[in-house]
């Protein structure tokens, strides 16, 4: 990747162990402590062996940014991040709904949303994944002609489709009805 | 206190009084955490009544306790205690999860609970709110049900109190299936669909309480450490071993039902009447047909040793389970004469959907089936099941009724010692030599016979967990490996599978970085692990009401050790009797026991334990 080219966390749910380590060195960097809760990415287990690490997709048209009444969320010309600007933000929720997948959350102490702001171009949870030569999250080049806003989806919907996949569709339905 | 959350919760469940109780520094830096203070504390409240503690009466305790590494070390688990069903002494019995992560951040160490609810209820934790909430919805309810049912209500639960979160993470579970609602000896208490702590039966135990589950989500950070980056450089070097470790990665223990067999002859075959085969279908590629080629792992885990299997064909389609460990495919395959892994994989899932701690319970119905081959026991007496080898249909009805306490599984669901003790009065013959147990608790799957597995002679008899193949007697006791070692896991409470090829030196530095806490291999190993080992010893000597163990004779190995393999590269082997009670003596000794393996008067004083002298004097057990 060129220094200048925008980066894109590419997820292969199924290679997820659920081992959470991304969580870990999410919330060390950005927190300082291991703090799940405030990770920037979350693996969510709605169904037990079913991980979901969920995160910011980078939509092509920014509907949170789009959302957002106070102007707290701008884009990262360089890294094509999501950036919060925690004096502006007032939790308002709007970006939350505005996004197809429901990433942003709040910060569960403080007063503002969070969103993956990719480490400023060197994703920690990238790298951890790699380590563990898991690759569940791979770090690409953010290709102009292809859509990031069609995989955005929310976990349940996500759970789902991994689900189907692994499980088959009878039981993915037993195990995770609404 | 660093790496601790700094108080535990006390609820009553009699009366649903909730409190917050906390430890002093000097407590947890002798007993740590997990299986060190859930000695500690039983010791404290029931100790001086021991004998006469029901393990299924509301007089029990029962603990989850997490430990000062939880959380941070590459894996982990929760500890889970009380006075056991299994043994009447202390077990403590770890299962994997991120519960221990979510209670920590919620800002607890542990629970501990007492009494017995009015009705079915679970405990519901979200931070400082915690209630008891009714579980009749979900009571009778089998895993996945009841997962279902609490993760989509908790979830609505969790959004009430933190409106505008977005979107909101699943809470942890700790749950009991329908074999720990019905009181059965041999019920694990389980977290996800497949990780139980089985050794013990505190499934029962949390039954007989009326709680169903423990449901918890933590908001905030794990506890702060002394030392952050000291202890983010010993992770890294953890992690980078175990990233090593391709082949255990790879296969997690599930390779061992065929290695076991074939090459140390140490497997469960047909209740242990052999533990030797060759069976190819058992292969661990065979197995690899119905991995989903997914990993399954839990909060921090380095390792991932469990992989998701799915039948997604066939007459069992649905079952979900990890692709099964080494004890599954022993327990609930080579030990019901089963080979297939398709087989196995259903009995796995079958057990686990009831709650059934896979080892306890495939070991009541290995009995059972070795006792319907003697013609001991009959169709008749089975309610019409043909409990023949390998017959997976009659396994799944019997693992049912075990579970629902039905017909003969009424007496089953006792565990292999005392449904054989009820049999052998029915039937008035002597069936304790089929009987494959260490004071109570089914032993782990390896055996000792053919002496190429790990456990050794005396790893079962002399261990204060009895049958538990995870905290094995070994001598000499500060080796790095045996039950001390062991209740350095279990206290300070993390994955043991995620610490292979660890040193204990490496986890003592580890413990001083988080909790700024100084512990040398001496003070381990000839004061505090020793102290916690004594207690343990001492509460299953005290044993009852129901039973108690004679030291010394019942400390040794079940009769079907003595025989000798029948078939095999180790045809013919067998443990020596004067071998055997040699390793004995020499570790009752080097433990600071006498000669029948009581504590000695001394060695009591020396630990501080002089309660438990007078209370070992008071039962006869030291004149």
């Amino acid at each position: 990747m060129s220094r200048n080219e925008q980066i894109w966390i590419t997820r292969n749910y199924e290679n997820c162990s659920g081992c959470r380590r991304c969580e870990i060195v999410c919330s060390l960097h950005h927190d300082g402590k291991i703090w799940p809760e405030a990770s920037r990415i979350r693996v969510f287990m709605l169904v037990p062996g079913v991980e979901i690490p969920h995160l910011c997709f980078q939509c092509e048209d920014y509907p949170c940014v789009e959302a957002c009444p106070v102007d707290a969320l701008t884009v990262n010309s360089q890294t094509g991040a999501v950036n919060v600007d925690i004096s502006k933000c007032n939790v308002c929720g709007l970006c939350i709904g505005a996004c197809p997948g429901n990433v942003p959350h709040k910060h569960p102490e403080e007063n503002y949303i969070v969103i993956c702001d990719l480490c400023d171009g060197k994703p920690k949870c990238v790298k951890t994944c790699k380590k563990g030569k898991w690759n569940a999250l791979t770090l690409d080049p953010r290709e102009k002609k292809v859509s990031h806003k069609d995989p955005a989806k929310t976990p349940h919907e996500l759970t789902y489709e991994v689900a189907k996949h692994l499980l088959g569709e009878e039981t993915a339905k037993e195990v995770l009805s609404r | 206190m660093r790496g601790y959350a700094g108080k535990f919760l006390d609820i009553d469940l009699s009366s649903g009084n909730i409190e917050e109780t906390k430890f002093s520094d000097r407590i947890l830096r002798d007993y740590i955490g997990g299986r060190g203070l859930a000695t500690k504390i039983l010791w404290d409240r029931l100790g001086r009544k021991w004998e006469t503690i029901d393990p299924l009466g509301p007089e029990n305790i029962l603990l989850v306790l997490t430990g000062p590494l939880t959380g941070y070390f590459p894996g982990t688990k929760v500890c889970v205690s009380g006075k056991s069903p299994q043994s009447n002494g202390v077990i403590g019995s770890t299962v994997a999860g991120e519960f221990g992560v979510d209670l920590k951040c919620a800002g607890y160490d542990g629970l501990i609970m007492t009494g017995k609810a009015e009705k079915p209820c679970y405990v519901f934790i979200c931070d400082n709110q915690v209630e008891l909430k009714d579980a009749s919805p979900i009571w009778g309810k089998k895993a996945r049900a009841t997962i279902r049912f609490l993760t989509r209500r908790s979830i609505q639960e969790i959004k009430d109190v933190r409106p505008n979160y977005g979107e909101v993470k699943e809470p942890s579970i700790l749950y009991i299936g329908p074999a720990g609602e019905n009181k059965t000896r041999v019920a694990a208490v389980v977290a996800k669909y497949a990780h139980g702590a089985g050794y013990g039966g505190y499934g029962g135990v949390m039954g007989a309480k009326n709680l169903k589950a423990i449901v918890a989500k933590g908001f905030g950070p794990l506890p702060d450490v002394h030392d952050k980056q000291g202890m983010l450089n010993i992770t890294q070097e953890f992690c980078k071993r175990a990233f090593e470790m391709g082949r255990f990665r790879r296969w997690g223990t599930g390779g061992g039902g065929y290695f076991f067999g074939a090459e140390t002859s140490s497997e469960p075959v047909r209740n242990w009447q052999n533990e030797w085969h060759d069976e190819e279908s058992y292969k661990k590629e065979e197995f690899d047909k119905y991995w989903v080629k997914k990993s399954w792992g839990d909060f921090g885990c380095s390792m991932t040793c469990l992989k998701l299997a799915v039948l997604r064909t066939g007459r069992y389609k649905g079952a979900i389970c990890d692709n099964p460990d080494y004890e599954l495919e022993a327990y609930l395959g080579t030990n019901l004469g089963i080979f297939s892994p398709e087989e196995n994989i259903h009995l796995s899932c079958v057990s686990n959907e009831l709650g059934l701690c896979g080892i306890q319970g495939g070991a009541v119905i290995g009995l059972a089936a070795e006792l319907y081959e003697r013609g001991i026991l009959t169709k008749e007496d089975l309610d019409g099941i043909e409990l023949e080898w390998g017959n997976a249909e009659a396994f799944t009805s019997l693992a049912e009724n075990i579970a629902l306490r039905h017909g003969i599984g009424n007496i089953l669901a006792e565990g292999v010692y005392r449904a054989a003790l009820k049999l052998e009065e029915m039937k008035d013959v002597d069936l304790l030599k089929y009987v494959v147990h260490e004071k109570g608790v089914a032993i782990g799957a390896h055996g000792l016979r053919s002496g190429q597995d790990f456990a050794e002679n005396i790893g079962y008899a002399c261990s204060v967990q009895a049958g538990d193949h995870t905290s094995l007697a070994h001598h000499p006791l500060d080796e790095g490996r045996g039950e001390l070692f062991s209740i350095l896991h279990d206290s300070s409470v993390h994955c043991f599978f995620a610490a292979f090829g660890i040193e204990d030196r490496e986890i003592l530095n580890f413990y001083e970085a988080v909790t700024g806490w100084k512990l040398t291999k001496k003070q381990w190993y000839k004061k505090k692990a020793l102290r916690i080992l004594h207690l343990q010893r001492a509460m299953l000597l005290l044993g009852g009401p129901d039973v108690k163990w004679k030291p010394k004779s019942d400390d040794d190995c079940p009769p079907r050790f003595w025989e000798p393999l029948p078939s095999g590269p180790y045809k013919g082997r067998t443990l020596d009797r004067r071998v055997f009670e040699e390793s004995r003596l020499e570790y009752f000794n080097a433990a600071g026991w006498d000669e029948n393996g009581v504590p000695k008067p001394e060695v009591l004083r020396r630990l501080g334990l002089e309660d438990v002298e007078t209370k070992l004097r008071g039962a006869d057990l030291l004149k």
